[in-house]
Protein backbone atom coordinates (compact mmCIF):
# COMPACT_ATOMS: atom_id res chain seq x y z
CA UNK A 1 0.00 0.00 0.00
CA UNK A 2 1.24 3.57 -1.10
CA UNK A 3 1.86 6.19 1.41
CA UNK A 4 -1.45 8.46 1.02
CA UNK A 5 -1.12 10.75 3.96
CA UNK A 6 -0.90 14.41 2.86
CA UNK A 7 -0.65 17.78 5.02
CA UNK A 8 -2.82 20.89 4.26
CA UNK A 9 -0.72 23.19 6.90
CA UNK A 10 -1.30 21.68 10.07
CA UNK A 11 -3.94 19.66 9.36
CA UNK A 12 -3.15 15.87 8.16
CA UNK A 13 -5.16 14.06 6.41
CA UNK A 14 -4.71 10.02 5.83
CA UNK A 15 -5.00 10.49 2.42
CA UNK A 16 -5.83 13.13 0.02
CA UNK A 17 -9.89 12.42 -0.23
CA UNK A 18 -12.87 15.08 1.11
CA UNK A 19 -16.16 15.67 0.00
CA UNK A 20 -17.31 18.84 -1.00
CA UNK A 21 -19.89 21.23 0.86
CA UNK A 22 -23.28 20.49 0.32
CA UNK A 23 -22.68 17.23 -1.27
CA UNK A 24 -22.81 15.04 2.04
CA UNK A 25 -24.69 16.60 4.03
CA UNK A 26 -23.19 16.03 7.59
CA UNK A 27 -21.73 13.34 6.75
CA UNK A 28 -24.01 10.83 8.73
CA UNK A 29 -26.38 11.01 5.57
CA UNK A 30 -23.48 8.49 4.18
CA UNK A 31 -22.64 6.15 6.75
CA UNK A 32 -24.55 3.43 6.15
CA UNK A 33 -23.20 3.30 2.67
CA UNK A 34 -19.09 4.30 3.36
CA UNK A 35 -16.68 4.31 6.67
CA UNK A 36 -16.58 7.74 7.22
CA UNK A 37 -13.42 7.22 8.97
CA UNK A 38 -11.62 5.92 5.45
CA UNK A 39 -11.94 9.43 3.86
CA UNK A 40 -9.05 12.16 4.45
CA UNK A 41 -12.46 14.03 5.87
CA UNK A 42 -15.46 15.37 4.97
CA UNK A 43 -16.37 19.07 4.55
CA UNK A 44 -20.12 19.27 6.07
CA UNK A 45 -22.83 21.82 4.09
CA UNK A 46 -22.27 25.52 4.36
CA UNK A 47 -23.28 27.28 7.68
CA UNK A 48 -24.04 31.10 8.49
CA UNK A 49 -24.27 32.85 11.55
CA UNK A 50 -28.08 32.55 10.95
CA UNK A 51 -30.31 29.90 9.84
CA UNK A 52 -31.16 30.22 6.43
CA UNK A 53 -34.11 28.90 4.44
CA UNK A 54 -32.39 28.89 0.96
CA UNK A 55 -34.00 29.60 -2.59
CA UNK A 56 -37.50 27.85 -3.82
CA UNK A 57 -38.08 24.74 -5.15
CA UNK A 58 -37.32 23.97 -8.06
CA UNK A 59 -33.45 23.99 -7.01
CA UNK A 60 -32.11 21.43 -9.60
CA UNK A 61 -31.54 20.60 -13.10
CA UNK A 62 -30.44 18.21 -14.88
CA UNK A 63 -27.86 18.78 -17.58
CA UNK A 64 -25.38 17.44 -19.99
CA UNK A 65 -22.75 15.62 -17.79
CA UNK A 66 -23.64 17.81 -15.08
CA UNK A 67 -26.60 19.66 -13.10
CA UNK A 68 -27.07 23.01 -11.68
CA UNK A 69 -28.72 23.73 -8.71
CA UNK A 70 -29.91 26.57 -6.58
CA UNK A 71 -30.04 25.55 -2.97
CA UNK A 72 -29.18 28.59 -2.18
CA UNK A 73 -26.68 28.48 1.23
CA UNK A 74 -30.15 26.35 3.45
CA UNK A 75 -28.77 25.65 6.82
CA UNK A 76 -30.36 25.85 10.29
CA UNK A 77 -27.23 28.15 11.46
CA UNK A 78 -24.38 27.74 13.48
CA UNK A 79 -25.84 27.41 16.72
CA UNK A 80 -27.79 24.20 15.77
CA UNK A 81 -24.52 23.19 14.18
CA UNK A 82 -22.46 23.12 17.29
CA UNK A 83 -25.33 22.00 19.49
CA UNK A 84 -26.76 18.84 17.35
CA UNK A 85 -24.85 18.06 14.82
CA UNK A 86 -21.49 18.46 16.42
CA UNK A 87 -21.79 15.74 19.50
CA UNK A 88 -22.89 13.23 16.74
CA UNK A 89 -19.67 13.85 14.79
CA UNK A 90 -17.36 14.25 17.38
CA UNK A 91 -16.43 10.35 17.46
CA UNK A 92 -15.27 9.95 13.96
CA UNK A 93 -11.39 9.11 13.26
CA UNK A 94 -11.33 11.61 10.74
CA UNK A 95 -11.06 15.35 9.64
CA UNK A 96 -14.50 17.54 9.96
CA UNK A 97 -14.30 20.93 8.14
CA UNK A 98 -16.99 22.82 8.46
CA UNK A 99 -17.96 25.25 5.13
CA UNK A 100 -18.27 28.46 6.70
CA UNK A 101 -20.57 31.45 4.46
CA UNK A 102 -22.40 34.62 5.55
CA UNK A 103 -23.38 37.98 3.99
CA UNK A 104 -20.57 40.50 5.77
CA UNK A 105 -16.89 40.00 6.47
CA UNK A 106 -18.12 40.17 10.78
CA UNK A 107 -20.46 37.67 9.84
CA UNK A 108 -18.01 35.23 8.84
CA UNK A 109 -15.75 36.41 11.48
CA UNK A 110 -18.11 35.84 14.21
CA UNK A 111 -19.43 32.20 12.63
CA UNK A 112 -15.86 30.81 12.47
CA UNK A 113 -15.07 31.95 16.02
CA UNK A 114 -18.36 29.86 17.39
CA UNK A 115 -16.87 26.86 15.23
CA UNK A 116 -13.00 27.48 16.33
CA UNK A 117 -14.63 26.64 20.21
CA UNK A 118 -15.32 23.04 18.62
CA UNK A 119 -12.12 21.15 19.80
CA UNK A 120 -12.83 18.04 17.26
CA UNK A 121 -13.17 20.65 14.30
CA UNK A 122 -9.19 21.38 12.89
CA UNK A 123 -10.24 23.23 10.09
CA UNK A 124 -12.94 25.31 8.32
CA UNK A 125 -13.29 26.17 4.86
CA UNK A 126 -14.49 29.67 3.77
CA UNK A 127 -16.92 30.51 1.03
CA UNK A 128 -16.81 32.61 -0.83
CA UNK A 129 -18.23 31.90 -4.02
CA UNK A 130 -21.67 30.60 -3.61
CA UNK A 131 -23.16 31.92 -6.58
CA UNK A 132 -26.68 31.05 -5.30
CA UNK A 133 -27.43 34.29 -2.75
CA UNK A 134 -27.88 37.49 -3.15
CA UNK A 135 -26.19 38.84 -0.29
CA UNK A 136 -22.25 37.91 0.11
CA UNK A 137 -21.00 34.54 -0.49
CA UNK A 138 -19.92 34.79 -4.24
CA UNK A 139 -20.36 38.67 -4.17
CA UNK A 140 -17.07 38.54 -2.20
CA UNK A 141 -15.04 35.96 -3.74
CA UNK A 142 -15.58 37.62 -7.30
CA UNK A 143 -13.08 40.27 -6.17
CA UNK A 144 -9.42 41.05 -4.67
CA UNK A 145 -10.61 43.13 -2.18
CA UNK A 146 -13.78 41.51 -1.12
CA UNK A 147 -11.87 38.34 -0.93
CA UNK A 148 -9.10 39.83 0.90
CA UNK A 149 -12.02 41.17 3.50
CA UNK A 150 -13.73 38.36 4.09
CA UNK A 151 -9.98 36.72 4.85
CA UNK A 152 -9.21 39.52 7.17
CA UNK A 153 -11.68 39.39 9.46
CA UNK A 154 -11.39 35.58 9.54
CA UNK A 155 -7.99 35.12 10.09
CA UNK A 156 -8.30 37.32 13.39
CA UNK A 157 -11.44 35.18 14.60
CA UNK A 158 -9.76 31.44 13.59
CA UNK A 159 -6.42 30.23 14.25
CA UNK A 160 -6.74 26.90 12.92
CA UNK A 161 -6.55 25.66 9.79
CA UNK A 162 -8.20 28.16 6.91
CA UNK A 163 -9.06 26.92 3.80
CA UNK A 164 -10.48 29.59 1.11
CA UNK A 165 -12.85 27.56 -1.53
CA UNK A 166 -12.76 30.02 -4.46
CA UNK A 167 -14.94 31.10 -7.20
CA UNK A 168 -14.73 30.32 -10.85
CA UNK A 169 -16.61 33.30 -12.09
CA UNK A 170 -14.13 35.54 -12.70
CA UNK A 171 -11.88 36.92 -14.84
CA UNK A 172 -8.24 35.82 -13.49
CA UNK A 173 -8.85 33.34 -10.21
CA UNK A 174 -4.61 33.65 -9.95
CA UNK A 175 -4.77 37.29 -8.53
CA UNK A 176 -7.85 36.01 -6.20
CA UNK A 177 -5.64 33.10 -4.85
CA UNK A 178 -2.90 34.84 -4.27
CA UNK A 179 -4.82 38.30 -2.08
CA UNK A 180 -6.31 35.32 0.16
CA UNK A 181 -2.63 33.71 0.75
CA UNK A 182 -1.59 37.03 1.22
CA UNK A 183 -4.40 37.50 4.14
CA UNK A 184 -2.52 34.14 5.53
CA UNK A 185 -5.19 32.06 4.21
CA UNK A 186 -3.51 28.07 5.01
CA UNK A 187 -5.18 26.68 1.99
CA UNK A 188 -6.81 27.56 -1.02
CA UNK A 189 -9.69 25.23 -2.38
CA UNK A 190 -11.48 25.43 -5.87
CA UNK A 191 -13.66 25.13 -7.62
CA UNK A 192 -16.96 26.21 -6.62
CA UNK A 193 -19.98 25.50 -9.16
CA UNK A 194 -19.96 27.40 -12.33
CA UNK A 195 -22.65 29.93 -13.11
CA UNK A 196 -25.26 28.85 -15.58
CA UNK A 197 -28.75 28.20 -16.73
CA UNK A 198 -31.37 25.87 -17.76
CA UNK A 199 -34.79 27.01 -20.00
CA UNK A 200 -38.03 25.50 -20.57
CA UNK A 201 -38.55 25.85 -24.05
CA UNK A 202 -42.17 24.81 -23.73
CA UNK A 203 -42.83 27.30 -21.21
CA UNK A 204 -39.96 30.29 -22.04
CA UNK A 205 -39.16 30.11 -18.18
CA UNK A 206 -35.74 29.11 -16.91
CA UNK A 207 -35.77 26.05 -15.13
CA UNK A 208 -34.41 26.78 -11.65
CA UNK A 209 -36.45 29.16 -9.25
CA UNK A 210 -34.06 31.97 -9.52
CA UNK A 211 -32.82 31.93 -13.11
CA UNK A 212 -29.32 30.62 -12.87
CA UNK A 213 -27.92 28.49 -10.86
CA UNK A 214 -24.38 26.74 -10.14
CA UNK A 215 -22.98 23.89 -12.65
CA UNK A 216 -21.35 20.94 -11.23
CA UNK A 217 -20.34 17.42 -12.55
CA UNK A 218 -18.04 16.25 -14.79
CA UNK A 219 -19.07 18.94 -17.33
CA UNK A 220 -17.02 21.30 -15.74
CA UNK A 221 -13.98 19.09 -14.79
CA UNK A 222 -11.28 20.43 -17.55
CA UNK A 223 -11.96 24.11 -16.19
CA UNK A 224 -10.95 22.85 -13.02
CA UNK A 225 -8.42 21.51 -14.01
CA UNK A 226 -6.93 24.56 -15.54
CA UNK A 227 -7.63 26.64 -13.15
CA UNK A 228 -6.03 24.41 -10.29
CA UNK A 229 -2.96 24.21 -12.57
CA UNK A 230 -2.73 27.29 -12.64
CA UNK A 231 -3.18 28.58 -9.19
CA UNK A 232 -1.38 25.90 -8.14
CA UNK A 233 1.70 26.93 -9.69
CA UNK A 234 1.27 30.46 -8.70
CA UNK A 235 0.83 30.32 -4.52
CA UNK A 236 2.52 28.95 -2.16
CA UNK A 237 0.08 27.36 -0.01
CA UNK A 238 -1.64 23.99 -0.53
CA UNK A 239 -4.55 23.54 -2.97
CA UNK A 240 -7.31 21.53 -2.88
CA UNK A 241 -8.84 20.58 -5.88
CA UNK A 242 -12.49 20.00 -6.96
CA UNK A 243 -14.46 20.18 -10.07
CA UNK A 244 -16.10 16.68 -11.87
CA UNK A 245 -14.06 14.30 -10.00
CA UNK A 246 -16.48 10.81 -10.33
CA UNK A 247 -13.22 8.45 -10.08
CA UNK A 248 -9.75 7.71 -9.02
CA UNK A 249 -8.14 9.09 -12.92
CA UNK A 250 -9.74 12.29 -12.09
CA UNK A 251 -8.59 12.74 -8.79
CA UNK A 252 -4.86 11.92 -10.17
CA UNK A 253 -4.98 14.38 -12.64
CA UNK A 254 -5.96 17.17 -10.46
CA UNK A 255 -3.09 15.98 -7.96
CA UNK A 256 -0.58 15.93 -11.08
CA UNK A 257 -2.40 19.72 -11.29
CA UNK A 258 -0.78 20.41 -8.38
CA UNK A 259 -3.56 19.67 -5.40
CA UNK A 260 -2.27 18.39 -2.67
CA UNK A 261 -5.88 16.93 -1.63
CA UNK A 262 -9.16 16.80 -3.55
CA UNK A 263 -12.84 16.71 -2.76
CA UNK A 264 -15.59 14.53 -4.41
CA UNK A 265 -19.24 16.60 -4.98
CA UNK A 266 -22.11 16.50 -7.22
CA UNK A 267 -20.57 12.21 -7.89
CA UNK A 268 -21.95 11.45 -4.46
CA UNK A 269 -24.79 11.65 -5.43
CA UNK A 270 -24.89 9.20 -8.38
CA UNK A 271 -22.86 6.86 -6.32
CA UNK A 272 -22.61 7.40 -2.27
CA UNK A 273 -19.74 4.53 -1.71
CA UNK A 274 -17.49 6.70 -5.01
CA UNK A 275 -15.14 8.36 -2.13
CA UNK A 276 -13.85 5.24 -0.53
CA UNK A 277 -13.44 3.79 -3.96
CA UNK A 278 -11.35 6.62 -5.11
CA UNK A 279 -9.20 6.07 -2.48
CA UNK A 280 -8.84 2.77 -3.19
CA UNK A 281 -8.56 3.40 -6.94
CA UNK A 282 -5.70 6.09 -5.93
CA UNK A 283 -4.29 3.63 -4.44
CA UNK A 284 -3.97 0.74 -6.58
CA UNK A 285 -2.67 3.53 -9.38
CA UNK A 286 0.56 4.44 -7.39
CA UNK A 287 0.89 1.06 -6.35
CA UNK A 288 0.91 -0.30 -10.44
CA UNK A 289 3.16 2.61 -11.19
CA UNK A 290 5.50 1.98 -8.78
CA UNK A 291 5.06 5.37 -6.47
CA UNK A 292 5.58 4.66 -2.73
CA UNK A 293 3.60 7.70 -1.88
CA UNK A 294 1.00 10.23 -3.01
CA UNK A 295 3.69 12.71 -2.87
CA UNK A 296 5.12 11.42 -5.93
CA UNK A 297 2.89 12.92 -8.33
CA UNK A 298 1.74 15.57 -6.35
CA UNK A 299 2.55 18.78 -9.35
CA UNK A 300 4.18 16.22 -11.22
CA UNK A 301 2.92 16.81 -14.43
CA UNK A 302 5.47 17.30 -17.54
CA UNK A 303 5.20 20.19 -19.31
CA UNK B 1 -34.04 2.14 8.76
CA UNK B 2 -30.68 1.44 7.74
CA UNK B 3 -30.57 2.09 3.79
CA UNK B 4 -28.36 -0.09 1.05
CA UNK B 5 -26.79 0.10 -2.09
CA UNK B 6 -27.55 -2.82 -4.18
CA UNK B 7 -27.46 -4.25 -7.53
CA UNK B 8 -30.57 -6.32 -7.76
CA UNK B 9 -31.29 -8.02 -10.96
CA UNK B 10 -34.27 -7.79 -13.36
CA UNK B 11 -36.02 -11.33 -12.98
CA UNK B 12 -38.73 -10.05 -15.53
CA UNK B 13 -39.66 -6.57 -17.20
CA UNK B 14 -43.67 -6.76 -17.61
CA UNK B 15 -44.92 -4.58 -20.15
CA UNK B 16 -48.44 -2.84 -19.01
CA UNK B 17 -48.24 -0.12 -21.55
CA UNK B 18 -46.08 1.08 -24.38
CA UNK B 19 -44.59 3.45 -21.79
CA UNK B 20 -45.79 1.69 -18.71
CA UNK B 21 -43.44 -1.00 -17.09
CA UNK B 22 -43.11 -3.03 -13.64
CA UNK B 23 -39.63 -4.40 -12.99
CA UNK B 24 -39.12 -7.72 -11.09
CA UNK B 25 -35.95 -7.38 -9.29
CA UNK B 26 -34.26 -9.62 -6.86
CA UNK B 27 -31.65 -10.21 -5.49
CA UNK B 28 -29.20 -13.25 -4.17
CA UNK B 29 -30.16 -12.72 -0.06
CA UNK B 30 -33.09 -11.23 1.14
CA UNK B 31 -34.74 -7.39 0.19
CA UNK B 32 -34.21 -5.80 3.12
CA UNK B 33 -37.31 -4.58 5.20
CA UNK B 34 -39.19 -1.23 2.74
CA UNK B 35 -42.46 -0.13 3.94
CA UNK B 36 -45.21 1.62 2.07
CA UNK B 37 -44.86 5.34 0.54
CA UNK B 38 -40.56 4.19 0.29
CA UNK B 39 -39.03 4.90 -2.39
CA UNK B 40 -35.48 3.41 -4.21
CA UNK B 41 -32.89 5.59 -5.96
CA UNK B 42 -32.12 3.67 -9.54
CA UNK B 43 -28.71 4.43 -10.78
CA UNK B 44 -29.40 3.94 -15.08
CA UNK B 45 -26.78 2.65 -17.03
CA UNK B 46 -26.45 2.59 -21.23
CA UNK B 47 -28.38 6.03 -21.41
CA UNK B 48 -25.51 8.75 -21.90
CA UNK B 49 -27.51 11.66 -21.20
CA UNK B 50 -29.02 11.09 -17.83
CA UNK B 51 -26.55 11.54 -15.35
CA UNK B 52 -28.24 11.16 -11.69
CA UNK B 53 -30.45 8.14 -10.45
CA UNK B 54 -33.85 8.59 -10.68
CA UNK B 55 -36.01 7.80 -7.71
CA UNK B 56 -39.17 5.20 -8.41
CA UNK B 57 -41.36 4.51 -5.72
CA UNK B 58 -42.26 0.84 -4.19
CA UNK B 59 -44.91 -0.99 -6.07
CA UNK B 60 -44.67 -4.21 -4.23
CA UNK B 61 -42.66 -6.46 -2.16
CA UNK B 62 -43.44 -9.70 -3.31
CA UNK B 63 -41.56 -11.42 0.11
CA UNK B 64 -42.60 -15.21 -0.90
CA UNK B 65 -40.32 -14.72 -3.97
CA UNK B 66 -37.69 -12.46 -2.56
CA UNK B 67 -38.97 -9.92 -5.52
CA UNK B 68 -39.06 -5.91 -5.68
CA UNK B 69 -41.45 -4.12 -8.17
CA UNK B 70 -40.68 -0.89 -9.63
CA UNK B 71 -43.82 0.77 -12.19
CA UNK B 72 -41.95 2.78 -14.63
CA UNK B 73 -43.65 5.35 -16.47
CA UNK B 74 -41.47 5.80 -19.30
CA UNK B 75 -40.77 9.67 -19.69
CA UNK B 76 -37.81 10.35 -20.80
CA UNK B 77 -34.44 8.48 -21.35
CA UNK B 78 -33.18 7.35 -17.98
CA UNK B 79 -36.68 5.90 -17.77
CA UNK B 80 -36.41 4.30 -21.02
CA UNK B 81 -33.32 2.90 -20.41
CA UNK B 82 -35.05 0.81 -17.47
CA UNK B 83 -37.79 -0.15 -19.41
CA UNK B 84 -35.60 -1.73 -22.08
CA UNK B 85 -33.68 -3.73 -19.37
CA UNK B 86 -33.11 -7.81 -19.89
CA UNK B 87 -33.54 -9.80 -17.80
CA UNK B 88 -30.61 -11.06 -15.80
CA UNK B 89 -29.13 -7.44 -15.51
CA UNK B 90 -27.92 -5.80 -12.71
CA UNK B 91 -29.53 -2.24 -11.46
CA UNK B 92 -28.01 -0.30 -8.63
CA UNK B 93 -30.08 0.46 -6.17
CA UNK B 94 -30.04 2.80 -3.27
CA UNK B 95 -32.99 1.38 -0.88
CA UNK B 96 -35.19 1.50 1.23
CA UNK B 97 -34.96 5.50 0.59
CA UNK B 98 -37.28 8.03 2.52
CA UNK B 99 -40.64 7.43 5.00
CA UNK B 100 -43.50 5.85 4.20
CA UNK B 101 -47.56 5.77 4.63
CA UNK B 102 -48.37 5.93 8.25
CA UNK B 103 -48.87 1.86 9.49
CA UNK B 104 -51.87 1.16 11.63
CA UNK B 105 -50.78 0.58 15.71
CA UNK B 106 -54.34 -1.57 15.55
CA UNK B 107 -56.64 -3.29 12.79
CA UNK B 108 -59.94 -2.32 11.73
CA UNK B 109 -59.60 1.02 10.21
CA UNK B 110 -61.28 2.20 6.90
CA UNK B 111 -58.82 3.41 5.16
CA UNK B 112 -59.14 5.14 1.22
CA UNK B 113 -56.14 5.16 -1.23
CA UNK B 114 -56.75 7.65 -3.70
CA UNK B 115 -53.73 7.49 -6.55
CA UNK B 116 -53.90 9.09 -10.14
CA UNK B 117 -51.77 7.66 -13.12
CA UNK B 118 -48.50 6.44 -12.16
CA UNK B 119 -48.91 7.62 -8.67
CA UNK B 120 -50.96 4.56 -8.02
CA UNK B 121 -47.67 3.05 -7.65
CA UNK B 122 -47.15 3.02 -3.93
CA UNK B 123 -50.90 2.20 -2.86
CA UNK B 124 -51.01 -1.19 -4.04
CA UNK B 125 -48.14 -2.19 -1.67
CA UNK B 126 -49.77 0.11 1.11
CA UNK B 127 -53.37 -1.40 0.70
CA UNK B 128 -51.65 -4.76 0.71
CA UNK B 129 -50.01 -4.29 3.93
CA UNK B 130 -53.06 -2.40 5.29
CA UNK B 131 -55.06 -5.45 4.91
CA UNK B 132 -52.27 -7.41 6.16
CA UNK B 133 -52.84 -5.83 9.29
CA UNK B 134 -56.36 -6.40 9.82
CA UNK B 135 -57.63 -3.03 8.05
CA UNK B 136 -59.64 -2.38 5.19
CA UNK B 137 -58.11 -0.49 2.26
CA UNK B 138 -60.92 0.72 -0.59
CA UNK B 139 -58.78 2.17 -3.89
CA UNK B 140 -59.82 5.04 -6.01
CA UNK B 141 -57.89 5.21 -9.01
CA UNK B 142 -58.16 8.19 -11.46
CA UNK B 143 -56.65 8.32 -14.87
CA UNK B 144 -57.15 10.28 -18.18
CA UNK B 145 -58.40 7.53 -20.07
CA UNK B 146 -58.75 3.62 -18.90
CA UNK B 147 -55.30 3.84 -20.36
CA UNK B 148 -54.04 5.11 -17.41
CA UNK B 149 -55.66 2.57 -15.03
CA UNK B 150 -52.60 0.74 -14.02
CA UNK B 151 -52.71 -3.10 -12.13
CA UNK B 152 -56.46 -3.48 -11.65
CA UNK B 153 -56.76 -7.07 -11.17
CA UNK B 154 -54.18 -6.71 -8.15
CA UNK B 155 -55.65 -3.78 -6.81
CA UNK B 156 -59.59 -5.22 -7.08
CA UNK B 157 -57.69 -8.50 -5.25
CA UNK B 158 -56.56 -6.51 -2.37
CA UNK B 159 -59.56 -4.61 -1.82
CA UNK B 160 -62.33 -2.90 -3.11
CA UNK B 161 -61.46 -0.52 -6.46
CA UNK B 162 -63.42 2.48 -7.70
CA UNK B 163 -62.18 4.15 -10.73
CA UNK B 164 -62.59 7.71 -12.41
CA UNK B 165 -61.68 8.68 -15.77
CA UNK B 166 -61.99 11.89 -17.55
CA UNK B 167 -63.43 10.57 -20.74
CA UNK B 168 -65.47 8.00 -19.17
CA UNK B 169 -64.02 5.22 -20.38
CA UNK B 170 -63.56 3.27 -17.42
CA UNK B 171 -65.26 3.89 -14.25
CA UNK B 172 -67.32 7.76 -13.44
CA UNK B 173 -66.59 10.13 -15.70
CA UNK B 174 -64.62 13.18 -13.70
CA UNK B 175 -61.88 13.78 -11.22
CA UNK B 176 -61.58 11.06 -8.20
CA UNK B 177 -62.83 13.73 -6.14
CA UNK B 178 -66.19 13.92 -7.30
CA UNK B 179 -66.44 10.14 -7.21
CA UNK B 180 -69.88 8.76 -5.49
CA UNK B 181 -68.82 6.18 -3.57
CA UNK B 182 -67.36 9.08 -1.21
CA UNK B 183 -70.97 10.34 -0.56
CA UNK B 184 -72.10 6.60 0.12
CA UNK B 185 -69.31 5.26 2.51
CA UNK B 186 -67.16 7.06 5.23
CA UNK B 187 -63.33 6.42 6.22
CA UNK B 188 -61.07 7.27 8.52
CA UNK B 189 -57.85 7.54 6.78
CA UNK B 190 -57.06 8.62 3.39
CA UNK B 191 -53.36 8.37 1.13
CA UNK B 192 -53.05 9.65 -1.86
CA UNK B 193 -50.07 9.68 -4.61
CA UNK B 194 -50.52 11.26 -7.93
CA UNK B 195 -50.43 14.63 -9.50
CA UNK B 196 -50.14 17.63 -7.27
CA UNK B 197 -53.43 18.88 -8.35
CA UNK B 198 -55.19 16.26 -7.23
CA UNK B 199 -53.29 16.22 -4.33
CA UNK B 200 -54.25 19.21 -2.99
CA UNK B 201 -58.24 18.42 -4.08
CA UNK B 202 -57.61 15.16 -2.44
CA UNK B 203 -55.95 17.24 0.96
CA UNK B 204 -59.34 19.96 0.50
CA UNK B 205 -61.89 17.15 0.54
CA UNK B 206 -59.95 15.64 4.05
CA UNK B 207 -59.91 18.79 5.47
CA UNK B 208 -63.15 19.50 4.36
CA UNK B 209 -64.55 16.25 5.97
CA UNK B 210 -62.11 16.23 9.04
CA UNK B 211 -60.25 13.12 8.19
CA UNK B 212 -56.57 12.45 8.46
CA UNK B 213 -54.51 12.47 5.00
CA UNK B 214 -51.18 11.35 4.00
CA UNK B 215 -50.03 12.68 0.52
CA UNK B 216 -46.77 10.94 -1.33
CA UNK B 217 -44.70 14.17 -3.11
CA UNK B 218 -42.23 13.69 -6.55
CA UNK B 219 -40.26 16.64 -6.45
CA UNK B 220 -37.16 16.66 -8.64
CA UNK B 221 -34.33 14.48 -6.68
CA UNK B 222 -30.34 14.33 -7.06
CA UNK B 223 -29.00 12.71 -4.00
CA UNK B 224 -32.32 11.06 -2.28
CA UNK B 225 -30.55 11.03 0.76
CA UNK B 226 -31.34 14.51 1.89
CA UNK B 227 -27.32 15.79 1.62
CA UNK B 228 -28.42 17.97 -1.99
CA UNK B 229 -31.31 19.83 -0.12
CA UNK B 230 -32.27 19.95 -3.69
CA UNK B 231 -35.98 18.45 -3.50
CA UNK B 232 -37.09 20.80 -0.62
CA UNK B 233 -40.69 21.23 -0.23
CA UNK B 234 -42.59 24.56 1.87
CA UNK B 235 -43.78 22.82 5.11
CA UNK B 236 -45.28 24.52 8.57
CA UNK B 237 -41.44 23.76 9.54
CA UNK B 238 -39.79 25.70 6.57
CA UNK B 239 -38.12 23.77 3.59
CA UNK B 240 -37.96 20.26 4.00
CA UNK B 241 -36.64 17.75 2.23
CA UNK B 242 -38.90 15.21 0.14
CA UNK B 243 -36.09 13.00 0.27
CA UNK B 244 -35.57 12.53 3.89
CA UNK B 245 -38.57 13.91 5.46
CA UNK B 246 -40.71 12.87 2.83
CA UNK B 247 -42.05 11.22 0.25
CA UNK B 248 -45.05 11.16 2.45
CA UNK B 249 -46.39 13.94 4.15
CA UNK B 250 -49.41 14.52 6.52
CA UNK B 251 -51.15 17.36 4.36
CA UNK B 252 -51.61 19.88 7.47
CA UNK B 253 -48.12 20.10 6.84
CA UNK B 254 -47.90 21.22 3.38
CA UNK B 255 -47.91 24.73 1.95
CA UNK B 256 -48.88 23.10 -1.69
CA UNK B 257 -46.48 26.23 -3.09
CA UNK B 258 -44.81 24.23 -5.79
CA UNK B 259 -48.20 23.26 -7.60
CA UNK B 260 -46.67 23.65 -11.24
Amino acid sequence: MAKLEVNIGSLRLKNPVLTASGTFGYGLEFADFIDLNALGGFIVKGTTLHPRQGNDYPRMVETASGMLNCVGLQNKGVDYFCDVIYPQLSGFDTNVIVNVSGSSPDEYAECAARIARLERVPAIELNISCPNVKDGGMAFGVTVSGAASVVRAVRKAYPKTLIVKLSPNVTDIVEIAKAVEGEGADCVSLINTLMGMAIDIERRRPMLSISTGGLSGPAVKPVALRMVWQVARAVNIPVIGLGGIMNARDAIEFLMAGATAIQVGTANFIDPSVTVKIVKGMDEWLEAHGCKSVDEIIGALNV
Amino acid sequence: MKKYQLDLIVRRVERLRDDYVVLHLTHHQPLPTMLPGQFVEVKVDKSPTTFLRRPISINFVDEANNELWLLVHVVGEGTRAMANLECGSKLDCLLPLGNGYMMPETPGGRYLLIGGGVGTAPLLYYGYMLRNCGCEPTFLLGGRTADDVMQLGLFEQTGPTYVTTEDGSMGECGYVTAHTVLGRQSFDRIATCGPKPMMMAVAAYAAAHGIECEASLENLMACGLGACLCCVEKTDEGNVCVCKDGPVFNVKRLQWQNSK
